[in-house]
């Protein structure tokens, strides 16, 4: 199996589609002639030209709107926000007309667009290039929301996400676009509504997603030094969630931890929550546990923003915590 | 580029199409005055916006483009969605909030789709169209067609950014794009000359180097003229137009507005100037038509709009249970 970085694991994603069907196009700033900001486009447009690798001026919520109409009428874009929190600007398109558009039409219209591009926290980028945006998206109604983890599950997501007929919010980590990893070289695509099972345990079910799954892998190799034998679910699908799977894993352990880099107030934790406690509430041994990023902008200075968002050691304390309160 | 406003010219036209034109506007107005009634009468709800008065732009321009091409609207949508071959049935009974409406229910006054018809929307929020269209542009110039996005919006909206990044990339591209402003001179209650810093909107277009055009939006056959330009430029792959259109509404900006801040001596001025009157006396002086068949055309709408309300009133209504319904792109 070919060794391959995030980022090319998304480019080798998009150029697939690409080849596959002629009305899959990728739009955004310096998506051509630059490569993406974060290479995930890489010299597409000398295979696919300037009309499908489509450099956009800077002007998000007209593009995206662009995007929404070309898809209405039959071709298939695929949005790089070159900073996902960049997108902010393009929400009113994204909600009321990528997100809607479809329900009040009465079904008349399809749209079938990707939204992608990297956000989260990165090393000191500031506040505004350290948004989360999957708490704000989760509440616009029509959307599938994905948060890719690993080089394996970035390439099956982006290609399902590329043939689904409806809008997809398709987020990316700033971290992880040089992590490497084995994948097939065989075609395979992944659903954009199942969560995955990472590690299998019985003590407790940590729920995360995106880079956050990775401070977990840390915590867990921890906790199982200590005996503590904890089952790691990648949510992945955040809109809609895969309560199924979450539910018969709590059914087991009967305690759960979510971790997340959104913010806490509002964030996909809150929500899921109030699944759990809706579906799930008499199979519950604990309170769920939620370690999310604090309610602040995210500062500058590298040790303040560290503090701010869930750090592997607070998931070994929230787990053992969690445990000793077992009788 | 930009040219100077068109001299009142009487520009020629054949009976058919003559009649054509004048039954458009008569349909939209009969429409629209129905709506009210309608309205007040509490069988349609939410916030109704109401053309009368701008009927000649929308006949004018629509009824020079092809039924393949694309229009996108605004929330006063009712009687584009006519003039691109909608059903007055199917808009009436979106407005009754039935089943069997244009959007089966689910969008109202301000959200009409056919895309039997290629009517992208209409669009809520002011602007918020303007990049559809141009990306109904897009895909033309992405497929090698030849077809046409006609995109509506107010004078207001040329103060919003979607309508400057939306002209730049259209230019930028060829776009197959007429970018269509009615300005009816007030946005509500604000009026275009305390909101915009070149009241003359046609100039705006000399920032992007693309024509731009202004016409007496009263009168359709200048309209029809000017798109007919516009429309035969952009399906020869020359680009975007931004054609201004001086209108007027002659009613509130809604139905829930009382209109009681427009100067009645403003009102009289533009009601002098009915696109309808205006193009029946055309009409009579080419000796197109007689007043006769001009009334009978009339009645014809007269019927098909008591045709279309009597459909409104016995349709369905959404069945609850599809609630979910129309979402998600696995709902069929």
């Amino acid at each position: 199996m070919p060794v391959k970085l995030f980022y090319e694991a998304l480019k080798d994603a998009m150029a697939e589609e690409m080849r596959r069907d002629p009305n899959v196009y990728v739009l955004g700033e310096d998506v051509g002639h630059y490569g993406g900001s974060y290479k995930a486009t890489k010299d597409l447009y000398k295979e696919f030209g300037e009309l499908r690798l489509l450099d956009t001026p800077i002007c998000e919520n007209a593009f995206t709107g662009l995007a929404v109409g070309s898809a209405m009428t039959g071709l298939r874009p695929i949005i790089e926000g070159m900073n996902m929190g960049f997108l902010l600007l393009a929400f009113n398109q994204i909600a009321n007309n990528g997100g809607m558009l479809r329900y009040t039409s009465g079904g008349q219209f399809k749209i079938p667009m990707v939204v992608r591009g990297p956000g989260g926290v990165g090393k000191q980028l500031g506040a505004e290039h350290s948004q989360r945006l999957e708490g704000y998206f989760n509440n616009v109604p029509g959307l599938k929301i994905v948060h890719t983890s690993t080089v394996y599950n970035a390439k099956g997501l982006l290609k399902a996400a590329i043939r689904d007929d409806n809008p997809v919010m398709f987020f990316e980590h700033v971290l992880l676009y040089n992590l490497k990893e084995d994948i097939p070289e065989a075609e395979y695509l992944l659903p954009l509504d199942k969560a995955e099972m990472v590690k299998e345990g019985r003590d407790v079910t940590v729920l995360t997603y995106g880079r956050m799954r990775h401070h977990c892998s840390e915590a867990l190799a921890e906790l199982a030094a200590r005996d503590i034998d904890v089952e790691l679910i990648d949510l992945i699908a955040l809109k809609p969630l895969d309560l199924e799977t979450i539910g018969r894993s709590l059914k087991k352990t009967h305690r759960v931890v979510i971790v997340e880099e959104d913010m806490k107030s509002g964030g996909v934790g809150a929500e899921i929550v109030a699944s759990i406690d809706e579906h799930y509430f008499d199979y519950l041994d604990a309170p769920v546990v939620r370690l999310a990023s604090k309610d602040v902008p995210v500062p500058y200075n590298g040790r303040m923003e560290a503090t701010v968002i869930p750090q592997p050691h607070d998931i070994v304390k929230a787990v053992e915590e969690m445990l000793a309160l077992r009788v | 580029m930009v040219q100077q406003q068109l001299p009142p010219t009487r520009y020629h036209i054949d009976r058919p199409e003559a009649l054509a034109l004048y039954r458009d506007m008569v349909l939209g107005r009969t429409f629209e005055d129905t709506c009210a009634q309608m309205y007040y009468r509490g069988k349609m709800f939410g916030f109704v916006h109401l053309y009368n008065g701008q009927e000649a732009v929308s006949t004018g321009v629509i009824k020079a483009l092809r039924p393949d091409d694309y229009v996108t609207s605004t929330y006063r949508d009712h009687v584009h969605a006519l003039s691109k071959g909608v059903s007055a049935r199917s808009v009436m009974a979106e407005l009754f909030g039935k089943a069997t409406g244009c959007s089966k229910g689910r969008g109202g006054s301000m959200h009409l789709f056919s895309a039997e018809h290629n009517l992208l929307g209409g669009f809520a929020f002011v602007a918020e169209g303007i990049p559809i269209a141009t990306g109904a542009g897009f895909t033309a110039v992405y497929k090698g067609t030849d077809q046409v996005s006609a995109c509506f919006f107010g004078d207001g909206a040329t103060n919003n950014g979607q309508f400057f990044e939306c002209l730049n990339m259209a230019a930028l591209w060829n776009l197959p794009v007429l970018y269509v402003v009615e300005n009816n001179l007030w946005s509500i209650g604000m009026y275009h000359h305390r909101a915009s810093s070149v009241v003359e909107i046609y100039k705006k277009a000399d920032a992007f180097g693309i024509p731009g055009v202004r016409v007496d939006g009263m009168d359709v056959l200048a309209v029809r003229e000017v798109a007919k330009e516009a429309i035969e430029r952009a399906r020869a792959g020359g680009g975007p137009t931004l054609i201004e259109c001086t209108t007027y509404r002659f009613r509130g900006h809604s139905l829930a507005d009382p209109d009681e801040l427009r100067d009645p001596a403003e009102k009289e001025f533009w009601r002098k100037q009915d696109p309808i009157p205006r193009l029946a006396a055309f009409i009579r002086e080419q000796e197109l038509a007689t007043a006769e068949e001009l009334k009978a055309i009339d009645q014809q709408i007269r019927a098909e709009i008591d045709d279309a309300v009597l459909f409104a009133e016995e349709s369905p209504e959404p069945p609850l249970d599809e609630l979910y319904r129309f979402q998600f792109a696995e709902d069929e």
